[in-house]
């Protein structure tokens, strides 16, 4: 028999499938960035198997705010059960667990520290990926575990406590800064007024409640920056509530709620809508803790119709930091860039990685 | 059965192995407060130099503190996921014991001194005793002065350890029957940790990931952080 030599197309190195590598699909991940203690399995980039969110909101009611050092131990105390309820509600053994994800920043330094901390520990014993996620992407990718086949790209608005960013998302991994606050965020606002007003804490949900029944046109509140480019500015906007509140003292607190958030709302649709028409978006996403605000909701939605783009609202618990968008984020990242090493630690101002911000694409 | 300790109370994080064979690895780092970056990579360090397999530990033992409390907590949150994740018990061993049980041969008495920073100390008292030691004060919260007026009261001659009673070494140096333990014993160690918790798992002294508590000794400050969110 002859010697056979291989012909010149004929593939160098043939794989046999078993020997290709594997590709990690079930992502347990982990938030802890804040006030919420939450874990999830997901199963790919959108197949939630489970979800578990331990909220502190009590906790932290009586002070009007989230106080780092009391949310730091309660993430301790709470993380282990959440994260071994996450494993049992996914319906699998912790050996099916195929990466670990957790939210590195920007957040709560002592929070996100129990987070990394516990994941690392997980993805050591499992023999398998640890991947730190930026907790901003992961809200970027919530729409589309609710929405897999959403169609790019996608202006997202991502308002919370603590951010206000109005991003373009070309690519699962390609962001475009287009906007964001010059100070207060738009849920640091809400929380602000709402403190002042005694109304309560978190200040979003008491005011969207009360502004039901209030009159939106009752006091015309300043629209900080309206026809001002794409960055906010709320810290004007919650000094002018205070000033009125304080010169007027007989005032109907529902017409000052509802007043206050349409001022709000008015800025935030106004740039999402004129940003998605210039940059030639398919559609506007909400993100974020202020995306369950139903004005917001509903306005945001009458702008997509209105200018025949698709609009895209999470549900209220998909909005609110959850540990499903820190799994979804993680196996995008896990794709897109591999594991992160064992020596990575948090940052609490980590920042979303843009691709370029201001112009929009030719 | 395999221990694992970790232990991060104070500036220095370390992570050891052992058993019934005494500790088999350990690794200490003291530089810069980069607790959460050390910790992981130093339990593969430690389990590859004690050539072992992370599944066959049977305990994970952790200083539940005092301590600064960033480090304190990634150290207990490592040590909980990780039993939870083997499926072991766990042993939680103060930080004061740890010091004291570094020098515990000798007839004096025992004063742990922790830095708990805002110019004050965690600090409790111990007894050498067959086998080991034995505290004999509360951990507590104070301030240099308090603990000097404290040894004053003692007519007993003292042995103080820790880096509270090395950062306020001028406080205590005037003190007489009063010596500071040297720098290297200045952070509880992981050895330390491991030896301790082994003669606990003898008498299955266990508890489980969830039933763990740190030792903060103050309650927390109610500064609210606005801008994180
Ligand atoms: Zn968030």
């Amino acid at each position: 028999m002859s010697s056979q030599v291989p012909s010149q197309d004929a593939p160098a190195i043939v794989l046999d499938s078993d020997s290709s590598p594997h590709t990690p699909a079930i992502v347990l991940g982990i938030e802890t960035s804040c006030d919420e203690t939450a874990a999830a399995v997901v199963s790919g980039p959108s197949d939630v198997l489970s979800s578990v969110i331990s909220s502190q909101v009590d906790l932290h009611a009586r002070y009007g705010g989230v106080v780092p050092e009391i949310a730091s131990r309660a993430h301790v105390e709470l993380l282990t059960p959440v994260v071994a309820q996450a494993v049992i509600e996914a319906g699998l053994g912790d050996h099916e667990i195929e990466a670990v994800a957790a939210t590195s920043g920007p957040g709560l330094i002592g929070s996100l520290l129990v987070g990394v901390s516990a994941a690392k520990s997980l993805a050591l014993v499992w023999d398998v990926p640890f991947v730190a996620v930026n907790h901003l992407e992961a809200h970027l990718y919530s729409s589309f575990l609710e929405e897999p086949d959403l169609d790019l790209p996608v202006v997202v608005l991502l308002v919370s406590g603590g951010h206000t960013l109005l991003v373009l998302m070309e690519a699962f991994g390609r962001y475009r800064l287009i906007g964001q606050t010059l100070d207060d965020a738009a849920g640091e606002a809400f929380d602000k007024v709402a403190r002042f007003m005694d109304l309560g804490y978190p200040g979003g949900p008491v005011i969207d409640r009360l502004a039901m029944d209030g009159n939106p046109e009752a006091v015309a509140f300043p629209r900080p920056m309206y026809d001002d480019g794409y960055d906010f500015s709320f810290s004007g906007l919650k000094t002018a509530v205070v000033n009125h509140v304080r010169n007027h003292p007989d005032l109907v607190v529902a017409d000052i709620a509802a007043s206050f958030q349409e001022a709000v709302v008015d800025v935030l649709v106004h740039k999402a809508r004129k940003a998605a028409k210039e940059y030639g978006a398919k559609g506007l996403c909400l993100a974020g803790g202020v995306a369950a605000n139903s004005s917001l909701r509903e306005r945001l939605l009458d702008a997509c119709v209105a200018d025949g783009i698709s609009g895209f609202l999470p549900s209220r618990s998909m909005c609110t930091d959850n540990a499903a968008m820190v799994a979804a984020a993680g196996w995008q990242r896990l794709h897109l860039d591999g594991p992160s090493p064992l020596d990575t630690g948090a940052d609490p101002n980590l920042p979303l990685p843009f691709l370029l911000s201001g112009e929009p694409a030719a | 059965m395999l221990i694992l300790g970790i232990e991060s109370a104070t500036q220095q994080v370390g992570c050891a192995l052992g058993g019934h064979e005494g500790v088999l690895a350990s690794a200490h780092s003291a530089r810069g407060r980069r607790h959460a970056e050390t910790i992981a990579p130093q339990i593969q360090f430690v389990t590859r130099q004690a050539r072992v397999e992370l599944r066959d530990v049977g305990c994970v033992a952790v200083d539940l503190g005092p301590g600064l409390y960033t480090g304190l907590r990634v150290g207990i949150s490592s040590a909980m996921a990780m039993a939870y994740a083997l499926g072991v018990p766990m042993i939680g061993v103060p930080s004061l014991d740890l010091l004291a049980f570094a020098v515990r041969h000798t007839n004096r008495v025992i004063v742990a001194a922790i830095d708990a920073r805002r110019s004050e100390l965690f600090y409790a008292f111990y007894r050498q005793v067959p086998g080991g030691i034995q505290r004999v004060s509360d951990a507590c919260v104070g301030t240099p002065d308090d603990l000097a007026s404290e040894l004053l009261a003692t007519s007993e001659e003292v042995l103080l350890v820790g880096d509270g009673a090395r950062r306020y070494a001028e406080v205590f140096d005037r003190l007489q029957k009063t010596e500071i333990a040297e720098q290297d014993l200045a952070h509880p160690s992981a050895a330390s940790l491991v030896q301790l918790a082994h003669a606990r798992a003898l008498r299955e002294d266990f508890v489980k990931p969830w039933e763990l508590k740190p030792i903060y000794l103050r309650v927390p400050d109610a500064d609210i952080n606005w801008k994180t969110r």
